[in-house]
């Protein structure tokens, strides 16, 4: 058990990996007060709370620009020129580093473990959708396309 | 040429949707195994097949269902797998985005066998499309009359749901995934009690991987004898391998088990890219030891690649050329390991990060001497001595990368550099 855990109803501590998500779309990332929150609804320790928060990768615990560019760095993507490749391109042309947001708030930068997309390698995971056999010259057409909405 | 079985379908147009799967066969095992066969016959019927589980492990499936107790008073569920992260794996997903009813179908049948009325889709958060393929797909079969109560109006009753998990490659681990299923960290359990015994709330839980249960239809549709003629006597049936890194053509292909590493990567996967020289493998993927070209006739079956010292895993073939840098592999594939060790037991969540530290050093021209050894000791001080198999998992590609290419590592230690790349 979790320090500082509670002794909590099963079916809604089973609830915790949705309502996570849940809180993550309306807040935008879990911030102290969706974490409380969350905690609240389902009858849980804010500590026991923020140890899932903080275990699993897709939850974000600090603000994040309005897309997530998260480059895969698994080893089928490395091995044909991805990884490194791709995050160095991005990195110069949006001017962060990785974990960093861009100024006007568009994109942030980060590397994942595999996508599964190994067969179609490199792959940048964009918010939900995949993007992949990604080049640098694809790179610019989905930013130049993600800009555009935002014109 | 071999006949397609599981990946039949994939290249049909709306491949997913359940006219198609009908269309072409589907749901006609579950209605004869309601009408025809006791839950015993069906496990009989899938021991004698000789299936194995396709997650990794490699465990005869029948043996599996047969370990969940039998007395019907007692809640039982079933988990299928779908926590696909395996470095160098993708078949999962092609399966669950390309045809989802066949893993449903096998999923209804796995159930009726050991007496669940509950199942659980644990899939990986990162597999949008797959989550929405899940829902539509069972939406669709409740609304055939495939899930719910008294299927097909026979006396069996099942619900099946889906749940997203967040980004964890430990919940691929049968405990963890329960655990991440119940609302908590996806840190492994101690075994014994297996989830046959005591599984999701303390209820025995069978867990599947979806590329297992997407067989089952076939062995009930055709028989455990046709079953057990594919592939060889103790590794039966098709099997899924991706193929990723440096061949012509990526992508998934199924083949009998037993098929020869030189079929998959020269016919099937079309050969060395840019006609490059074949350095090694990972046959299983990233947790597999590698082989080298000296052994491309080796059969990928599970007893073989055992007696080769490595292991069939999720089937992952991942090539790599003569300009592939083996430490520069080991550091990619550490980095992996070092960022998914779930953090509870000591010898994992230390040892990964070390290695990972002195493969980048290594890796930028700053290793010292004395690195190599260090990175010997921690690995072997790893294997065996973590909680959950992901210890072994992440000195695997260490210790056999030292073996067969000790001498790359020693070059990087002298030299500050790769002896291989430019």
């Amino acid at each position: 058990m979790q320090a500082g855990a509670k002794v909590s109803d099963p079916v809604k501590r089973s609830m915790l990996l949705t309502a996570l998500y849940i809180a993550q779309e309306q807040y935008g990332y879990l911030s102290e007060e969706a974490i409380n929150r969350v905690a609240e609804r389902l009858g849980l320790s804010v500590t026991d709370v923020y140890s899932m928060a903080s275990f699993y990768t897709l939850y974000r615990t600090q603000p994040t620009g309005r897309y997530v560019l998260q480059v895969c760095e698994g080893l089928s993507c490395h091995l044909v020129g991805g990884a490194e490749r791709l995050v160095d391109y991005l990195r110069k042309k949006l001017r962060i580093e990785v974990g960093q947001t861009t100024k006007d708030g568009l994109f942030t930068l980060q590397t994942v473990q595999c996508l599964a997309s190994c067969g179609t390698s490199p792959a940048i995971r964009v918010n939900d959708a995949l993007y992949e056999n990604m080049t640098t010259e694809k790179v610019d057409e989905l930013l130049e396309t993600l800009r555009g909405y935002h014109v | 040429m071999f006949e397609k079985i599981l990946t039949r379908n994939f290249g049909l147009p709306r491949s997913e949707a359940i006219d198609v799967y009908m269309a072409n066969g589907g749901y006609q095992a579950l209605p004869r195994v309601l009408r025809e066969y006791t839950t015993e016959q069906v496990i009989e019927i899938v021991t004698a097949s000789g299936l194995r589980g396709r997650g990794g492990a490699g465990f005869p499936a029948g043996r599996k269902w047969s370990f969940m107790p039998k007395d019907p008073h007692v809640e039982k569920y079933v988990c299928v797998n779908t926590d696909e992260g395996e470095p160098g794996t993708f078949k999962d997903r092609e399966l669950v985005e390309k045809d989802p009813h066949q893993i449903i179908e096998g999923v209804i049948i796995a159930s009726y066998a050991v007496g669940a009325h509950r199942a659980f889709v644990y899939i990986r958060g990162e597999f949008f499309l797959g989550v929405k393929r899940w829902i539509k797909a069972i939406d669709d079969a409740y609304a055939r009359g495939f899930l719910g109560k008294n299927i097909l109006g026979s006396a069996f009753s099942l619900d099946l749901s889906v749940h997203r998990g967040a980004g964890a490659y430990i919940c691929g681990e049968e405990t963890a995934l329960i655990e991440s299923l119940e609302g908590k960290r996806g840190e492994p359990r101690k075994k014994p009690p297996y989830p046959a015994g005591v599984g999701l709330w303390g209820k025995p839980t069978l867990v599947h991987n979806v590329e297992t249960l997407a067989n089952i239809p076939h062995i009930i549709n055709r028989g455990a004898e046709w079953y057990a003629s594919i592939g060889m006597p103790k590794s039966t049936g098709p099997k899924i391998f991706c193929v990723s890194g440096h061949v012509r053509n990526r992508g998934v292909f199924e083949l009998p088990l037993g098929v020869t590493l030189r079929e998959i990567i020269y016919e099937h996967a079309g050969g060395m890219a840019f006609d490059k020289k074949l350095k090694a493998v990972i046959p299983g993927g990233a947790s597999t030891p590698m082989l080298t070209p000296g052994q491309v006739d080796i059969r990928m079956d599970f007893e073989s690649l055992e007696a080769a010292g490595t292991m069939l895993g999720t089937g992952a073939v991942i090539v790599m050329n003569e300009d592939t840098c083996m430490v520069d592999v080991a550091r990619r594939l550490m980095r992996f390991f070092a960022h998914e060790s779930c953090g509870r037991c000591v010898p994992c969540r230390i040892g990964t990060q070390r290695m990972w530290d002195i493969l980048e050093h290594l890796e930028h021209g700053q290793g010292e001497p004395g690195d190599v050894e260090r990175l010997e000791e921690i690995a072997r001080g790893m294997r065996g001595l973590t909680f959950c198999p992901l210890g072994d998992a992440a000195a695997n590609p260490i210790l056999s990368g030292l073996k067969l290419f000790r001498d790359e590592y020693e070059y990087h230690v002298q030299h500050k550099r790769c002896a291989v790349a430019a």
